[in-house]
């Protein structure tokens, strides 16, 4: 019984040491982020007016606005919208309910997750080669569009994959035992069913639409942009490109300015992202299977 | 049928994606040899005397990526292990949303980060640290991919019966122990698929370095040196005026391509790794 | 055993799973309006000869089927055939009750309008869950939630989803399995009245269930059918021995 020699004493002493190692590297994110938003809030906070959202950007910092990148921004955003939900939902909805089995679906399957994986910047190469050179839509939002579409259309279909993944097997039955074609049951079932997630999984992919910079530095999206777009063919700025742009000016009152159009990007980010906290909690309710 | 068409638009993506990086990288591999492009020691495509070597960009990016992952990596893994082991309900419930929100700032905002915060605070502890440089942007990278290895991680931990942690601890093993003996064996496959993924991001990173590391290729090991990435040389061709077909076009490409390459296999890699090793617990 | 009304007629059906063949050269006919029972220990093949009948198996990659199944003397698996109108026809309730996440209303009606219903639909709202025994208990909360209700409420609506749809068979999957005693026998009263109007197949392990509610009882032991006759006489006097081992609990 005594072959145990008794080391608990140091034993514990690591345990302890490895706890609060743990404990401390968990908390550090926290810190972090508090860190970075007040560091942004601090410096940009005083720029923020309405004269700010309303100006466009100047070489002047105190005159500097960010209302073409804003405009920019929710354009692409809408366009992006418009061309990437379609897609998306219909490629998971055949993906998921028509051809789920067989080598194809497999190679499609494994497509997609690569694509999500690419970086950013490759779309940008892509959507420069294709959409602003070969199809001559030369540096417009529609060319920035259908390049973001691209790059977000994997998480789109993945995300959308999911949720339909999660409608039980049991409604389906229930729809078909009744004598309804697929699309029928597709259509009256799944899609209400799946809709939150989808949504919630398309809101997040706009974040990550709103946020990225270099595809659309790529195509060519101006950084010197004093002009709201008007129609899809027009030039144009977003929200990242003007920080970019004033991030990159040596002077330090453009380093106010652009914190100033951080705040205004990170306050659009959270409304979409309390947005789809909204839709999850709506459709936790109503789907309870 | 229209739907099945939209299912092929990925495909479609995919093949053009190679299809142009390859076109025009094959264009200039006809000037530069492949050699002379992954082994040259000297990134000067603009000015003359021209050269190709892609290594001084290539050290800059694995110096982010190295120490990125340095960061991240440690970090990621064991706020996973507290996330799983030790924390509470309501920790969890804190510190959840926090990372998602860090991996939800755009890429642009940590550059600003880096450069206005990060390389001040080195620059008064090491004086000699130029403004631009590989270690502020390393830190906000690694920042930035800590959420992702932390997640991915967790999600490994947690698919680790608790009937084989629970063997460990009847044994009279303390946390610490089973965590290092028991959780992290059986949940390895999945922990090293997110360092590679995790690793894969940093490659692939550009606004932040963009802006905080500098536009100087420049093969050095030290981080308190301005360097460029692959990725940051592609945003400043990007922004000057470079005439369509012209070699230095076609360096974005050759670039890019290289790029692609290597986190498409690191991607790879992880997912074969995450099935082929992928313990099944029934 | 004397089948004088078939409305379904089954020969020499065979049912695959892949490799494993799940039922074994069944050859028998169901009675119109009346009640027939399918028992049999756990996976002898009684779901899977259910779900074939109304070509649900159809949605199951490695299932196939030769043989012939004949409803109202047509071959259901015959290459014009149209499963959307043999689901018509022939309505099905599962083990586990399976509404809709719509309103009770919308339920019912959901079925009968995209087969281009024209009638009155709040009538036959009434009339379905009446005829489900569950009309008093809602008829006020017809737009409520269908997952509000009780787990045999639900069952019960089911069954008014079903009939709502005026179907010539109902197919019933161990409908009573996942319910408490109440509601199970509640269930069983309906299978009772429903028999006067409908012709029913019931899959059920309940012997004592299979031996109250039904006409008919149809004994099936790893795929093959061993006996078939009125059910009084199955479980008094059975004819085969296995039969009777199986019911007196010898196995099972």
């Amino acid at each position: 019984m005594n072959n145990f020699k008794s080391n608990t004493a140091k034993r514990k002493r690591n345990e302890s040491i490895f706890r609060i190692i743990c404990k401390a590297l968990t908390w550090t994110s926290l810190v972090i982020l508090v860190v970075l938003l007040y560091h942004v809030a601090e410096q940009g906070f005083h720029r923020l007016s309405p004269d700010f959202l309303t100006n466009f950007p100047s070489r002047f910092p105190e005159k500097a606005g960010i209302k073409s990148a804003l405009w920019g921004s929710i354009w692409l955003i809408s366009l992006v919208f418009l061309i990437s939900v379609p897609i998306g939902a219909a490629s998971a909805i055949y993906l998921e309910e028509y051809k789920s089995k067989g080598m194809l679906a497999r190679v499609v399957e494994v497509n997609i997750t690569n694509l999500a994986g690419v970086p950013s910047i490759v779309y940008g190469i892509l959507g420069l080669t294709i959409f602003v050179r070969f199809f001559g839509l030369d540096r417009s939002l529609i060319a920035g569009a259908f390049t973001m579409s691209l790059l977000i259309l994997p998480v789109i279909i993945i995300a959308s994959r999911e949720a339909l993944r999660a409608v039980p097997q049991s409604i389906r039955h229930g729809a078909y035992a009744l004598g309804a074609t697929q699309w029928q049951t597709i259509y009256h079932h799944l899609l209400p069913a799946a809709l939150p997630g989808i949504l919630t999984g398309v809101i997040l992919a706009m974040s990550r639409a709103i946020g990225e910079t270099a595809p659309l530095i790529m195509i060519g999206a101006l950084t010197y942009v004093a002009f709201v777009p008007e129609s899809i063919m027009d030039p144009f700025a977003t929200l990242p490109i003007q920080i970019f742009n004033w991030a990159s000016r040596p002077q330090a009152a453009f380093e106010e300015v652009a914190a100033a159009g951080i705040i205004v990007l990170l306050v659009v980010l959270l409304t979409m992202n309390l947005a789809a906290v909204v839709i999850r909690n709506y459709a936790q309710r109503k789907y309870r299977w | 049928m229209i739907l099945a068409l939209s299912a092929y638009i990925s495909i479609f993506t995919t093949l053009t994606i190679i299809a142009v990086l390859g076109k025009e990288s094959y264009i200039f591999f006809q000037q530069v040899s492949i050699w002379e492009f992954l082994f040259g020691t000297h990134w000067e495509p603009l000015l003359e005397p021209k050269s190709f070597g892609v290594l001084p960009l290539l050290a800059g990016t694995l110096l982010i990526v190295v120490g990125s992952g340095l960061i991240a990596i440690p970090t990621g893994l064991m706020t996973a292990v507290y996330l799983s082991e030790y924390a509470s309900e309501r920790t969890r419930s804190i510190i959840k949303p926090i990372m998602e929100v860090l991996a939800g700032i755009p890429t642009v905002v940590y550059g600003y980060f880096a450069l206005t915060f990060i390389t001040p605070m080195i620059r008064l502890i090491l004086p000699d640290t130029q403004i631009f440089n590989a270690l502020s942007a390393s830190i906000v990278v690694g920042i930035m991919i800590l959420p992702m290895v932390a997640s991915l991680c967790d999600d490994a931990i947690r698919s680790v019966p608790i009937s084989l942690r629970q063997g460990g601890y009847a044994l009279g093993a303390t946390p610490f122990e089973v965590t290092k003996n028991v959780t992290v064996p059986a949940a390895f496959s999945g922990i090293i698929a997110s360092f590679v993924l995790a690793v894969s991001r940093a490659f692939g990173e550009t606004m932040a370095v963009t802006l905080a590391a500098g536009a100087t290729p420049n093969l050095t090991l030290n981080p308190l040196e301005s360097i460029q990435t692959m990725t940051a040389y592609i945003v400043q061709v990007s922004l000057g005026d470079t005439p369509a077909g012209g070699i230095e076009y076609q360096t974005i490409f050759a670039v890019g391509a290289l790029l692609f390459v290597v986190t498409l296999g690191m991607n790879v890699a992880a997912n074969w790794i995450m099935n082929r090793y992928r313990e099944v617990y029934e | 055993m004397v089948i004088n009304d078939p409305i379904l007629s089954i020969w020499n059906l065979n049912i695959r799973y892949g490799e494993t063949l799940a039922v074994k050269n069944n050859s028998f006919e169901i009675e119109k309006n009346q009640v027939t029972a399918i028992i049999g220990p756990s996976g002898c093949g009684k779901s899977t000869l259910l779900r074939t009948l109304n070509r649900m198996n159809d949605f199951i990659d490695s299932f196939n089927t030769d043989g012939i199944i004949k409803f109202d003397g047509d071959d259901i698996y015959a290459a014009d055939a149209d499963p959307v109108e043999i689901r018509r026809r022939i309505g099905m309730v599962f083990q586990k009750p399976n509404p809709f996440p719509k309103s009770i209303y919308k339920n019912i009606t959901w079925g009968p309008q995209i087969n281009g219903y024209q009638g009155d639909l709040d009538k036959l709202v009434e009339e379905s869950l009446k005829g489900a025994a569950l009309w008093d208990e809602v008829k006020d909360r017809l737009n409520e939630s269908a997952l509000s209700l009780s787990g045999g409420q639900q069952q019960r609506l089911c069954i008014a989803r079903c009939i709502a749809m005026r179907p010539e068979v109902i197919l019933m999957d161990e409908p009573a399995s996942a319910l408490d005693p109440k509601s199970s026998a509640r269930v069983e009263e309906l299978i009772a009245k429903l028999r006067q109007d409908y012709t029913i197949v019931i899959v059920t392990h309940n012997m004592q269930q299979a031996a109250r509610v039904s006409d008919n009882t149809l004994f099936l032991y790893e795929g093959e059918l061993i006996e078939y006759g009125p059910t009084k006489a199955l479980f008094t006097k059975p004819e085969k021995k296995q039969t009777e081992d199986y019911i007196t609990g010898r196995f099972g």
